[in-house]
């Protein structure tokens, strides 16, 4: 009779046995968490393309390595199949391009950039305009690359290729919350005893002019250009939006007793996750932060935890005015008393906003944060705001045991989003 | 953790597409003893034949103007159709259902200003120095508004605002599949009590130059006048779109009985794979899907619907495996929806279970929809429809909704 290792709700536990992480910061979990603890932003000038008469000329951007111009969909890609390979050789499940679970893909969505857009339109002068153009220019078939590469399933299907993952892959976006979704939905499918393993990817490579120009259209990002490692600063008095970046992190979920089963190491066990859907603005939470609140309750519910036994935070903190401030109000209320005593770190200070890819992202610094016992820094805390009174691990790392963490991320439609994760079960 | 699945129930429906709206419109024209004659505009689009979209009032669901002006028509389209199937179910204006109903959206989205798109392009296509040009005029000409208007996750943003959806929501992308998996889903969270009540669904508009761009790249638009799918059997095939929206509640058995709802049909089951595609594969893997879809088959007629796209070789591959049910003792009468409503990508799985709801609700299956002999009268009370859907690049599905009283085969259930 095998081991059947249940958690407080009587479902199967969850656990990670394998991690993958690229950002700006470099490629690898140790070369991230090695900077990340050091207090190292990998926020520069952007290089890609002119950035003349635009608000923000910075970014977390990571070298496109690409033949020809840079292309959205084949960077991104190329940013979630380098965290992927790190956690599935980490994990040790499987074969070679058969990976025994389905994947589930944070990803943003693809669209034809201005490169293409333009060497399309100029590749022959047509007796047409617009899109008529661009529809007789690719009649003969010259751009047939791009029909398997733009599909919004593109991504997913290229990586379910390679890694032979199983049964449809699914592609999701909830913005900002992306990487945590894609992790609630593998342990959803583990729970149900769907599948005994999960293959989770957040991702995000899409930085080019137009990305850059929609979010500033929005007041979103910092246009701190002359400082480019000081921009991203949560939980500062000064901050004045988030950092574009780039990257990708990769999961791979496991059954516990499935992974214990294979002599798998345990890197980790994931906790519970909590959700609602706020009601009351495209980009703003509600005023009174309720929504954000009770997705704070219902991860610790689902958890089977009190707020006490919750050692640290990774914030959403992304240094926009609104967010941080809400996050400190919804923590407060959702926690009572032990948000004086607890430290929240965000990564995003160094790292930048990853979008799609930062609730995985977090997530698996997260992980490293429990296993390495070190909660990373947030850099960039000069005065802190006055209003946030949080131990916010201001500049320099913090060591300290840390047995659970909870990862928040919020996105623009409402989406709310907090996993909680702990070390491998006594 | 529950041991018996629940079974889940259809009790919502909105159903918006070229053919008009709501179910009892599109049963008129799919089930009035004639071949049903599609609405195709060959205008709109041209030289492409499209199935456009029928007016609608969406004052109906988005009383709030600012509220319509927040969105694309694409976010409108599926905002709309949600309202009515939450109205449908019965939980739109309840707070508290709403706020334990969860969501899971098909998505597209990127629904660009063309004409925006199309005045930058040929103002930067005579400059020697574009770059520094085009941020210019992005910053000119895009507005804030249309950031959010073509956001993929904000038809659900929207519909958590308009409509109070409060429980998890969730945005699939990927084209056919996305409409799949996101039932799938819903249907297996609801199975394991991972959730009582979901709204599921899609939309998609076909009337969209890019669109047509992204399907050219491969050469996947259908060239010429608008004729039934099967018609394309003899050709290299290709696709003609059409615009549409769907949207379901899905309910736990015992949730439904327990608020007094009747339901319009039961999902029995969905399975979805995938393959490369190389010649011969989808065959194969919908034979495969077929294995965990037979044992709730019985022999003799059934009614099948197809979301078949036209395109070569998938064409032939989903005919050949449709046709083959007959080995099986199957007498299959295949309807293939693109012929009265073009493809819709991620609403088309969630069409293809409005459709087979309403049929299995009115216990009685739709004309065919051509003549090409392909699709056979369907005689006898329809109390099941098999559903075939395959994305037209990538992914196949099977799907079997049933009438809530026929007596569930296999081993899950109680």
């Amino acid at each position: 009779m095998s081991r059947v290792t249940k958690d407080h709700m009587g479902r199967p536990i969850v656990a990670v046995t394998g991690i993958g992480v690229v950002t700006s910061l470099g490629q690898g979990k140790e070369d991230n968490w090695r900077k990340l603890t050091a207090g190292v932003s990998g926020i520069s000038r952007i290089s890609r393309f002119p950035t003349d008469g635009l608000k923000t000329q910075i970014a977390g951007t990571i070298n496109w390595e690409g033949d020809g111009p840079y292309c959205a969909p084949s960077h991104t890609l190329t940013l979630a199949r380098t965290s992927a390979r790190e956690a599935i050789s980490q994990s040790g499940l499987g074969s070679v391009g058969g990976f025994p679970g389905p994947m589930f893909l944070a990803v943003s969505p693809a669209e034809t950039n201005w490169v293409q857009r333009m060497e399309i339109y100029n590749k022959a002068e047509v007796p047409d305009s617009g899109y008529h153009r661009l529809i007789k220019n690719v009649l003969d078939g010259s751009f047939q690359h791009y029909y398997a590469l733009y599909q919004f399933s593109s991504i997913a299907e290229h990586l379910a290729d390679e890694f032979g993952t199983r049964g449809q892959p699914i592609s999701l976006t909830t913005a900002c919350a992306s990487g945590a979704t894609s992790i609630q939905l593998g342990i959803e499918a583990i729970r149900r005893g769907d599948t005994n393993a999960a293959l989770c990817v957040g991702t995000d490579g899409v930085i080019c002019e137009e990305t850059v120009v929609r979010f500033n259209l929005l007041s979103a990002l910092s246009t701190q250009n002359d400082d480019p490692q000081g921009a991203s600063k949560p939980f500062s008095k000064s901050r004045d939006g988030f950092v574009l970046a780039e990257g990708s992190a990769s999961l791979v979920l496991e059954s516990y007793d499935a992974a214990k089963a294979r002599g798998a190491k345990i890197l980790g066990v994931v906790r519970g996750s909590g959700e609602r859907a706020d009601t009351f603005h495209r980009t703003r939470s509600k005023p009174d932060g309720s929504a954000i609140i009770d997705t704070i309750k219902r991860s610790l519910a689902d958890a089977g935890m009190a707020p006490e036994e919750i050692d640290c935070i990774n914030a959403h903190g992304t240094s926009t005015p609104e967010n941080d401030k809400m996050e400190f109000l919804a923590l407060s209320a959702a926690l009572g008393k032990h948000v004086d005593r607890i430290p929240m770190s965000s990564n995003k200070s160094m790292i930048g906003h990853t979008l799609s890819a930062a609730g995985a992202i977090e997530a698996a610094f997260s992980l490293l944060t429990i296993s390495a016992g070190i909660i990373p820094p947030t850099i960039n805390c000069v005065e802190q705001d006055p209003h946030i009174l949080m131990d916010v691990v201001p500049n320099v790392k913090r060591v300290q045991a840390v047995n659970s963490v909870m990862s928040n991320s919020f996105g623009f439609g409402g989406q709310n989003v907090c996993l909680i994760f702990s070390g491998e079960p006594a | 953790m529950k041991l018996e699945k629940s079974e889940v129930w259809v009790t919502g429906i909105g159903l918006l597409s070229s053919l008009g709206e709501g179910i009892e419109t599109h049963w008129e024209q799919l089930a009035s003893g004639r071949t049903p004659v599609p609405a195709v505009n060959t205008e709109n689009q041209a030289p492409y034949p499209v199935h456009m979209l029928v007016e609608y009032d969406a004052m109906q669901q988005i009383p709030n103007r600012s509220d319509q002006r927040q969105m694309g028509p694409w976010q409108r389209l599926g905002t709309y159709t949600a309202g009515v199937a939450l109205s449908d179910a019965g939980i739109a204006g309840n707070p508290e259902l709403l706020a334990e109903t969860n969501m899971i959206i098909a998505a597209g989205g990127g629904e660009r200003d063309l004409e925006v798109d199309a005045a930058i392009m040929q103002e930067i296509s005579a400059s020697d120095n574009p770059g520094p040009l085009l941020n210019a005029s992005l910053n000119r000409d895009l507005r804030p508004t249309l950031f959010l208007a073509q956001l993929s996750n904000l038809m659900a943003g929207n519909i958590s605002i308009v409509h109070g959806v409060t429980d998890s929501s969730r945005t699939f992308m990927g084209e056919e599949m996305a409409g799949v998996s996101a039932i799938e889903t819903a249907v297996a969270q609801i199975e394991h009590g991972q959730g009582d009540i979901f709204l599921v669904g899609g939309a998609y508009i076909a009337e969209r130059a890019d669109m047509m761009l992204l399907m050219e790249f491969g050469q996947a638009l259908w060239h010429g006048e608008h004729g039934p799918v099967w018609s394309r059997r003899d050709s290299k095939g290709g696709m003609i779109m059409g615009s549409a929206s769907a949207f379901l509640v899905l309910e736990s058995r015992q949730h439904a009985e327990a608020r007094g709802v009747k339901p319009y049909a039961r999902i029995n089951k969905v399975v979805s794979d995938r393959c490369n595609r190389q010649a011969g594969a989808a065959r194969k893997t919908a034979e495969a899907l077929l294995h965990c879809v037979s044992n709730q088959l019985p022999e003799g007629p059934l009614a099948v619907l197809s979301g078949c796209c036209g395109l070569q070789p998938q064409l032939n591959e989903e005919h050949e495996f449709l046709a083959g049910l007959s080995d099986r003792g199957i007498q299959p009468a295949i309807r293939g929806l693109t012929t009265v409503l073009g493809s819709t990508l991620e609403a088309q799985f969630p069409v293809c279970v409005v459709l087979a709801s309403m049929a299995v609700s009115k216990g009685d299956f739709f004309d065919p929809f051509d003549d090409s002999g392909v699709e056979q009268e369907y005689t006898g009370n329809a109390d099941r429809v098999l559903i075939s859907n395959w994305g037209h690049w990538r992914g196949e599905s099977l799907a079997l909704v049933d009438a809530p009283d026929v007596a569930l085969r296999g081993r899950d259930y109680p």
